[in-house]
């Protein structure tokens, strides 16, 4: 445990500096997805300009919303930060055959492969989703129990953990396919359906497609369920309420067993390339 | 005169072809590209229940329906699939950085021209195969459509859209051409991205901003790239106003051709052969 630790905190001491050589770009990618993140933000103030509430009787007005964006963004920017530049290098990895080394070195090859690089610099977006949550409280006048603020960061690591999975299942199909840019950008397209309170999926369409994405691909649970912590005190009311944090427990173990079972899958059908 | 009229229809064949190497990854990828606008169908449901006050059918958010709102976003796809130039700029500042670009200078073709070709071919392409995916999400949304406009609106709803494939190209190779000055103007182009995806109406109809902004974001070019000709198709411009925005929209066309053809001779004189 110890030496991964080790491994760990090299892998993120040669990320800073590599990060600190480049410091103007380092900077301009900082900045940039800041400004990502308050562009999105005018256009939800302006939804409000002409709406209480996303959704009749949902809750999510103004600053519950934005505590709902927030927590979005703390767990988008901590996978950004540790994984993603990393599920995308590995169909490259794959496909020059650099993986041999990966495989050679005496430590887990998926933690190698996932935490290889960290951008520190989408940890920009860690601060503002820190600094949304303040404001908001603010606004709302609202202060959540000690029970709220320890099971907060907890579902905030469970969010992470099926966000990780899914992104690194989708990744190491590159073994198989060789390529694997569209798949990625599939992760893109799957996660945009968490972007926004679960509510909003009603009807005889939205019905369906909130169980897809609950209980077969659970992304939806990724932000929903801490978000609700910060939001209102825990008072189940509803069977829903009781059962939805147990299960994104669930989703979590599950979605982390799955990706690792595929990765290691993948391994075996690995062939090696130009060496 | 003939001589370079085949020279042109080489280059667009042969951009063609390449493009259509990769098309089954390139329809599912096209199909793909809609299933943002379904978690915006769900988001504007939600957002149009919310509001109190009268019937559900009545309620508008700046004059657009809940119905109106969703082909809206539809029709913005149909402007971007005109207006958008992935890796125009880029390339043209990576042709500068590393020298490629002197093939141009030293070879009788306008770099331009052969880019806009190759454009219009890669375009042509896209639609070729993008038609299908297209079509079929439009036939299941039909129901968010008002029905067909009338004549004189369809004609102006096309040629805004062959003007945002021209103002598309002309401005981001404008920004490319910055290169020779800057060679890398990547922050440059990421501000350009940031800017014309909130003022563009890619990501709301620019009628919801409010005071000032509003009014800028009707002068300024970036409204062409996806928010005008999705209102004309809608009927939300018309008359006098529609009249004055497609002017207003040619003179941007002309203003962005001018400014390149004059960027592209003036960068090409200062130009000193990197990486050559």
């Amino acid at each position: 445990m110890g030496r991964y630790l080790r491994v760990f905190l090299t892998f993120a001491r040669n990320s800073l500096v590599r990060d600190m050589t480049f410091r103007a770009n380092f900077l301009i990618d900082a900045v940039s997805s800041v400004s990502w993140v308050f562009l999105n933000l005018a256009f939800y103030t302006l939804i409000f300009r002409y709406a209480p509430a996303i959704g009749a009787n949902t809750g999510w007005e103004k600053y519950p919303f934005f505590l709902f964006i927030a927590t979005g963004l703390l767990i988008n920017s901590l996978v950004q930060t540790f994984f993603m530049t990393n599920a995308d290098d590995l169909s490259e990895l794959v496909r020059t055959g650099s993986l041999d080394f990966a495989l050679l070195t005496p430590i887990d090859t998926q933690f190698l492969v996932s935490l290889t690089r960290i951008e520190w610099s989408s940890l920009g977006n860690f601060l503002v989703g820190l600094a949304l949550i303040g404001y908001s409280m603010y606004k709302m006048q609202y202060t959540p129990r000690p029970m709220e603020w320890v099971l907060y960061p907890f579902y905030v690591a469970c969010g992470v953990v099926i966000y990780y999975s899914l992104m690194f299942a989708l990744a190491a199909t590159s073994v198989w396919l060789g390529r694997n840019q569209t798949l990625l950008d599939f992760w893109f397209y799957i996660t945009n359906f968490s972007r926004y309170p679960m509510e909003i999926y009603r009807g005889p369409w939205g019905t369906p497609l909130r169980r897809v994405f609950t209980f077969c691909l659970p992304v939806l649970v990724v932000v929903n369920v801490p978000a609700r912590f910060l939001v209102r005190p825990i008072t189940p009311q509803s069977l829903e309420d009781w059962l939805l944090p147990g299960f994104a427990i669930v989703a979590a173990v599950a979605s982390f067993a799955g990706a690792r079972w595929l990765f290691q899958r993948a391994l075996w059908s690995y062939r090696s390339a130009s060496s | 005169m003939i001589a370079r009229t085949a020279t042109w229809w080489t280059i667009l064949r042969i951009s063609m072809e390449e493009r259509l190497v990769y098309r089954g990854e390139f329809a599912l990828g096209t199909l793909m590209r809609f299933l943002p606008i379904v978690t915006q169908v769900f988001l504007w449901a939600a957002v149009f229940s919310a509001m109190g006050g009268s019937s559900h059918g009545r309620r508008t958010v700046a004059g657009y329906s809940y119905h109106d709102m969703i082909a809206y976003y539809l029709l913005t796809m149909i402007s971007r699939a005109f207006s958008s130039m992935p890796a125009l700029a880029s390339g043209i500042a990576r042709d500068i950085r590393d020298g490629t670009v002197k093939k141009y200078l030293v070879q009788p073709i306008d770099m331009l021209g052969f880019l806009l070709l190759y454009r219009v071919a890669h375009k042509l392409v896209y639609y070729l195969v993008a038609v299908g995916p297209f079509l079929l999400v439009f036939y299941v949304c039909r129901g968010y459509f008002p029905g067909w406009p009338d004549g004189p609106t369809l004609l102006a709803f096309l040629l805004s859209l062959v003007m945002s494939f021209l103002l598309g190209f002309f401005l981001e190779a404008t920004l490319g051409l910055f290169s020779f000055w800057f060679l890398e103007v990547s922050s440059l182009l990421f501000i350009y991205m940031l800017f014309s995806f909130f003022f563009s109406g890619h990501m709301f109809p620019i009628d919801m901003l409010p005071g000032v902004a509003g009014t800028i974001v009707k002068h300024i070019p970036l409204q062409y790239l996806a928010y005008f000709p999705a209102a004309v198709f809608l009927g939300k411009v018309r008359g006098a106003e529609l009249a004055w925005g497609l002017t207003l929209q040619f003179v941007w066309v002309v203003f962005f051709i001018v400014a390149s053809r004059i960027i592209f001779s003036l960068g090409a004189r200062r130009y000193s052969g990197f990486g050559a």
